[in-house]
């Protein structure tokens, strides 16, 4: 197999397999977040404002891996590195 | 299909470049500074205001709450900062929805320049609260040796601020895009629906997360300060 095909073959599977794993963990944890963040405004209606605060800065903060692994899969769909080494190379040759 | 907008020039003459992504930043400043002119030529306080200056009073009361929910502190410190981000992001965020604008905050580099600012203002308020010496006190809050922890925390969540907000923007004009590849007729409506309030999301969320940072620069004095006057207020009770 060539390279520019293997290169190309490993990047799609990463890209699509950095997403699938790391999404649903993500979600998993942001789920428990949401669940205890209802329980507690179920119990303290009153305090709804500074629950609901700390609750969206905490699903943010937990949020911001799963947008990191979203990121590194769009670089290697659509500005995968080494794809455009090798195409560079292939272009000069 | 572009994964930044930085990608698109429209004119170039040796090493300056104006590319969409500045075009769409003017374009937000242009609407946010001639919207509160236009408001502010003409204030009044009588019992009829003009409705862009109901709009204004809300928005601008609305940060200064939330700056004194989050804080505690008197809000007018923070409010030009804190409020300027929240505007210019929620601005250029929920523009998305207008075919053919490419919201600037989807492109890494004006969320790394805000997250730079952020990243700047943090010593300054730190500084200008509690003098050079207490707030460099703070890198070794607990101990000397949690040095290297504290500073690596002040990169990685800069770090964290501009590919937070990048992210997200860029996430969702990019599935708009492939929806309207894949399936034009309705669903785009409801991704753009979903757009507009992930963009409002995150605009109030890198401001919180700004204000919550600076804050945390500028509160370990007082909170000594205050823990000092309870241990005080304990004592003469006990006395």
């Amino acid at each position: 197999m060539d390279s520019v095909e293997l290169i190309g073959m490993i990047s799609i599977i990463m890209a699509g397999a950095t997403v699938g794993l790391g999404a649903p963990i993500t979600a998993i944890g942001e789920g428990w977040a949401v669940s205890r963040g209802m329980a507690a405004l179920a119990q303290q209606p009153d305090a709804a404002p500074v629950i609901t605060r700390a609750l969206f800065i905490g699903v943010a903060m937990i949020e911001s891996s799963a947008i990191y692994c979203f990121v590194v899969s769009m670089i290697l769909i659509f500005a995968n590195p080494f794809w455009n080494h090798f195409a560079n190379l292939a272009g000069t040759q | 299909m572009d994964i930044t907008p930085d990608s698109i020039v429209y004119w170039h003459s040796g090493p300056i470049k104006i590319n969409a992504t500045l075009v769409f930043t003017w374009l937000v400043m242009l609407i946010l500074v001639l919207g509160s002119w236009l408001v502010t030529r003409r204030l009044s306080t009588e019992a009829s205001l003009s409705r862009g200056q109901h709009l204004l009073e809300i928005v601008v009361d609305g940060i200064q709450g939330q700056i004194r929910d989050v804080t505690q502190q008197d809000p007018a410190r923070y409010l030009p900062f804190i409020g300027t981000l929240f505007l210019f992001i929620a601005v250029s965020n929920v523009l998305m929805v207008v075919p053919g604008f490419k919201p600037p905050t989807g492109s890494l580099s004006t969320t790394s320049a805000l997250a730079l600012c952020v990243f700047v203002s943090i010593p300054v308020y730190g500084i200008a609260a509690q003098g050079l010496r207490g707030y460099l006190g703070t890198y070794i809050k607990p101990s000397v040796f949690m040095l290297p922890m504290n500073v690596l925390g002040e990169l990685t969540r800069t770090i964290s601020l501009a590919i937070r907000l990048f992210g997200n923007i860029m996430s969702g004009s990019m599935i708009a895009a492939i929806l309207v590849a894949i399936a034009p007729l309705f669903f785009p409506v409801i991704m753009n629906a979903l757009g507009l309030l992930i963009g409002l999301i995150q605009a109030y969320i890198f401001s919180i997360l700004a204000l919550v940072f600076i804050a945390s620069a500028t509160r370990a004095h007082e909170q000594g300060g205050h823990a000092e006057a309870e241990h005080a207020q304990e004592e003469t009770i006990d006395g």
